[in-house]
């Protein structure tokens, strides 16, 4: 049920969308000029930086004079923690973010009044093109707080005017009632989330095929096509991947259309490059490499060339939806997902993919890495489904034996595989966490 | 004829067993047969439960993977040559036996075996062609 391909009914607030390229190009170059004018003189950071380079922003003629320009890095944010990236006086901020900060000092974002009114409209319009509208019932269960996917949806699905449901993550339990009860249509949070709530609904008798839910917006983590395959077929659902980053705004960057190949980016807002991440050359639409965007109309804190690290590549050719917003493959990986494994390079999303393939559903699992002897040691660990459990010894050895064997062909490495008992491995109610390096610890 | 058997996926690690059997314990569950198969990587808990119904609704709440299968029951003299009689008797038989366990059953001078088969009702036909005789159900969850 993913194909609307005849004679779509668009969403009014989706005319940006449609703006013809040639204008789009004026409106991109017009507003890059402004925001490097304004960063240029407000943060000292960026300002030096250029002057480094002997670069004023007089030199910005043309959209591909960018490449003049200095990436900005997640280092900066924390290197000038917490206001210096700010190009707007205090008390024109009206909101900050801030990252999890997992590891050290958190990253601080910042918004003006008017950045928060451009977040909100880019959050209808991708609202608009998973087709939601007016009298929707939206179960936002994106975290409130800190982390931009609560609010940033939150003000989305107010502005497109749906009846909003500001749960939050957690409390599973809760969400599958109140998604019964309220008659929810659409959910947002993270995809690990939804299949998560999916098992515990499977586990409480919840026929989520029964209930009036058909649309799920799924971001801040990458996901795979077979995620998208299996939740869709054990639900009515369609599954739109949204993308987005703190740095750059939040949620909203870029969305599916119904078509779901690639994510239109909202160019107007965010102008996307791809760039080889080894030289930092501009690679041309098609390839392969890292995505850096440059916030066009952000004025708390505008970002020039910031470095995402998520690899993907923009869709050379036209979408049939007829937006004329250039379109970016699905994430798969980010450059810091890599894992170095005794020289090889690995992916999480290799694995997953894998376990996907094998098991024909996506079961909990998490990978750990460790140094023994000075060697690395990679094993994933894999939860036992009812669907592959079997009385049978051989039955189950045969399995690891297989997952085993299919991560070597795709991976090029041996890696150890323990089938452990369900429910043993931490749930996520935000981004999953899937990979434990201690490498440093031992 | 055929005997409702309970498999639970256990890893390989101290403390794994006690939990499920304490969960029947508390719950007024019987465990009429027990056997554990380990290898190094993972365990598997074979039962057979007073009540399967019931047990299994417990340990599948408790987030256990629980898996029903149908084994036979045969009852053998407990002497010496008894279990070999049985299984001379199969041998050549098209039946593929995926796995047995056995113990005293509290009968006088008597051992039940259980065993799963690739196929149960194949082997019932040549158990009883062989006239060995297969326990019902009831005998052994109400013994």
């Amino acid at each position: 049920m993913t194909e609307t391909t005849q004679t779509p009914t668009f969403h009014p607030a989706s005319a940006p969308d449609f703006v013809p390229a040639p204008l789009l190009r004026k409106l991109q170059l017009d507003r890059l000029q402004a925001i490097v004018g304004h960063a240029y003189e407000r943060v000292a950071l960026f300002r030096e930086r250029l002057q480094g380079r002997k670069v004023t922003p007089a030199n910005i003629q043309s959209l591909g004079d960018i490449a003049k320009l200095p990436f900005t890095t997640k280092t900066d944010l924390r290197d000038t923690y917490p206001f210096g990236l700010f190009a707007s006086a205090l008390k024109d901020v009206v909101r900050v973010h801030a990252s999890s900060g997992t590891t050290g000092k958190p990253i601080v974002v910042a918004y003006t009044k008017d950045d928060v009114a451009v977040w909100t409209s880019v959050m209808v319009r991708s609202f608009a093109a998973c087709g939601l509208h007016e009298g929707d019932i939206i179960q936002n269960a994106y975290g409130y707080g800190l982390f931009t996917g609560g609010l940033g949806a939150h003000y989305g699905a107010e502005g497109i005017g749906a009846t909003v449901i500001p749960i939050s993550g957690g409390n599973t339990d809760r969400q599958i009632m109140v998604m019964k009860d309220f008659g929810v249509t659409a959910i947002c949070c993270t995809p690990t989330y939804f299949l998560h709530l999916i098992d515990r609904a499977g586990q409480l008798g919840v026929d989520l095929k029964a209930l009036p839910l058909r649309a799920g917006v799924f971001g801040a983590e990458p996901w795979t096509q077979s995620m998208r395959k299996h939740i869709e077929s054990v639900t009515n659902i369609s599954a739109f991947d949204i993308y987005g980053l703190s740095e750059i705004i939040g949620p909203g960057v870029a969305i599916e259309c119904p078509h779901h190949d690639g994510l239109h980016i909202f160019e107007d807002h965010f102008y996307p490059e791809i760039i080889d991440p080894e030289t930092g050359k501009v690679l041309p639409d098609g390839e392969e490499g890292e995505l850096v965007l440059t916030t066009l109309s952000k004025w708390a804190m505008p970002m020039i060339r910031y470095r995402t690290r998520d690899i993907t590549a923009l869709l050379p050719g036209a979408c049939p939806c007829g937006r004329t917003l250039r379109r970016m493959r699905r994430i798969g990986r980010r450059s810091d997902d890599m894992l170095i494994v005794r020289g090889v390079n690995v992916y999480p999303s290799q694995i997953e993919a894998v376990l996907l393939e094998v098991e024909g559903t996506l079961p909990h699992y998490q990978i750990l890495l460790t140094r023994d002897h000075g060697l690395d040691q990679i094993e994933v660990q894999v939860e036992v489904t009812p669907q592959v459990f079997s009385d049978r010894v051989g039955a189950l050895e045969a399995l690891s034996d297989k997952i085993m064997d299919t991560i070597e062909r795709v991976v090029g490495i041996r890696i150890k595989v323990t089938l452990v008992e369900p429910q043993t491995i931490q749930r996520s109610e935000g981004k999953a966490k899937r990979v434990f390096d201690k490498r440093g610890q031992t | 004829m055929k005997i409702q058997q309970l498999s639970i996926f256990a890893e390989n690690k101290p403390g794994h067993l006690a939990g499920p059997c304490r969960l029947l314990a508390d719950h007024g569950v019987d465990i009429r047969a027990l056997s554990l198969a380990d290898t190094q990587r993972f365990g598997i808990l074979r039962l057979i439960v007073s009540d399967t119904a019931k047990a299994t609704k417990l340990l599948e709440t408790a987030g256990h993977v629980v898996k029903t299968t149908e084994v036979l029951a045969v009852e053998v003299s407990d002497e010496p040559g008894g279990l070999a009689r049985v299984l001379s008797e199969l041998e050549g038989s098209p039946v593929n036996i995926e796995y047995m366990y056995a113990f005293p059953f509290g009968h006088q001078g008597k051992a039940v075996l259980i065993f799963r088969f690739g196929d149960p009702d194949a082997a019932i036909t040549i158990l009883q062609a062989k006239g060995i005789p297969i326990l019902a159900g009831d005998v052994i969850l109400k013994a």
